[in-house]
């Protein structure tokens, strides 16, 4: 109960500060932004893209690697706890492209601009999008987990060449990717978090990420132990 | 191991070459897939990267027609269960693998001939650079479609699973082939395209080693 009502007031304040707080050139009290040049308004919306993209990574690595579990000891629990993690990965995938295909209109000036991280979550989409279909088209338990387990270690062998080396050989827009300025090839400082961000500003991205993982466990913890009751309730009426 | 593996091989090749189920497919395939392209482009001039990204995407789908039937084959004849009694799993991916990889250099050495006969602008400056991208490329394919194609001869709807599975695992290989085809039309030298050189060898041996590793619980169920 604690965890839901800190949960509830987390999420709950950060929404309202990552929307309504304004954005001010000089920020003279704890409740302004600074104007970052280029993005202006824009800036808000890494309160919400960035926790989802990290979330359907988060979900992805985690599918995986309770499919390992499975392949190691054969207990169908680890299939369903898989299978919760990527249903829930799909979802934040799905939100991660839109809310980053909004920021790119107004940022970059189109919806779709093929920078190696719009490939890499295009190409993670299609990953979840055939492992559904692959559990989809098997009808025995068993052979359904084991492989699916095995389709998705295979999915995240590709992982390292989109995370690091496509981002290397293409042109890209986020930060952290080479790009181009004033005619040179220029290495832009890595991680994703090297905006303009003043000390509030990092605060509030910091306790949305937090907020949105604990959000995701919950989520997952409720969806994996349905997936376990489903499968007890048909086994019984099986039985009777 | 080895022989053993060579005679599955062998047996695959025979049985192929008495039915040409495989090979009359793929090769009216890539006939088809080339002249829609070249009905498509008309009189157009089109440019080279345009090329070598048409070039893999028949290549691409060429694969994803041909390279299934190594597993579904077995499945279909219910001559799995044979081929458990006989070898080790390791031993089967060889064979099998060993197939498909003959099959692959053939069908994208046939492809490679008609792009360089009929497209004007697929025009091979640097052919060291083109033959060691291309064979780097192939056993990518290769490797990564006959796991995949394990995977599907266990499921249904296997004709229509395959090239939506195999996909996203052949992106990364696909994206930095298109871009070698590109560098070695344009005459580029080994040292501009040691990147993606590297890139390509390093998918190889990963999917290679993550395949051998994980076919036991594809095979055994």
């Amino acid at each position: 109960m604690f965890w839901k009502i800190t949960l509830f007031i987390l999420l709950a304040f950060v929404s309202v500060a990552g929307i309504a707080f304004p954005i001010v050139p000089v920020p003279h009290t704890w409740y302004e932004f600074p104007l970052i040049p280029g993005l202006k308004e824009n800036a808000k919306i890494i309160f919400f893209h960035v926790p989802t993209a990290w979330l359907s990574a988060v979900a992805f690595f985690m599918s995986t690697l309770y499919s390992i579990k499975y392949l190691r000891k054969k207990n169908l629990d680890d299939d369903a706890k898989s299978y919760a993690a990527a249903q829930l990965g799909i979802i934040f995938c799905v939100l991660a492209t839109i809310t980053g295909a909004v920021w790119a209109k107004f940022a970059w000036g189109s919806y779709w601009s093929w920078d190696p991280r719009q490939t890499s979550i295009f190409a993670l989409l299609l990953i979840y999008g055939a492992w559904f279909a692959l559990r989809s088209s098997i009808e025995s338990e068993e052979k359904r987990a084991t492989l699916s387990a095995v389709y998705s270690i295979i999915a995240f062998l590709t992982v390292p060449f989109f995370v690091f080396i496509m981002p290397r050989i293409m042109i890209g827009l986020h930060p952290g990717s080479e790009s181009i300025e004033g005619g040179k090839v220029i290495q832009t400082a890595s991680p994703v978090v090297d905006f303009k961000m003043n000390g509030n500003m990092l605060a509030i991205f910091f306790l949305s990420l937090i907020g949105f993982t604990i959000l995701y466990f919950w989520m997952w913890t409720i969806g994996y132990k349905s997936i376990l009751i489903r499968e007890k309730i048909n086994k019984q009426s099986i039985r009777e | 191991m080895s022989s053993k593996a060579y005679a599955l091989y062998k047996k695959d090749f025979y049985s192929e070459l008495r039915t040409r189920y495989a090979i009359n497919a793929l090769v009216m395939f890539i006939i088809v897939a080339i002249s829609v392209i070249l009905f498509s482009i008309g009189n157009e001039k089109i440019t080279q990267s345009l090329t070598s990204g048409l070039f893999w995407v028949v290549i691409f789908f060429s694969a994803m027609s041909g390279l299934a039937r190594a597993f579904v084959s077995e499945e279909e004849r219910g001559t799995s269960l044979t081929l458990h009694l006989i070898a080790a799993p390791s031993t089967i991916f060889s064979g099998k693998l060993l197939f498909n990889l003959i099959l692959v250099f053939c069908m994208n050495i046939i492809i490679a001939i008609l792009y360089a006969a009929l497209f004007d602008s697929f025009i091979i400056k640097n052919f060291a650079l083109f033959i060691v991208s291309f064979v780097l490329g192939n056993v990518g394919l290769a490797t990564a479609s006959t796991i995949i194609a394990a995977i599907i001869s266990k499921a249904g709807a296997k004709g229509t699973l395959y090239p939506v599975l195999s996909f996203p695992i052949l992106l990364p290989l696909i994206l930095t082939a298109v871009q070698l085809t590109l560098l070695a039309n344009q005459g580029a030298s080994f040292g501009d395209a040691k990147f993606e050189l590297a890139i390509v060898f390093c998918y190889d041996v990963i999917m290679l080693t993550g395949s051998y590793l994980l076919f036991d619980f594809v095979w055994k169920d």
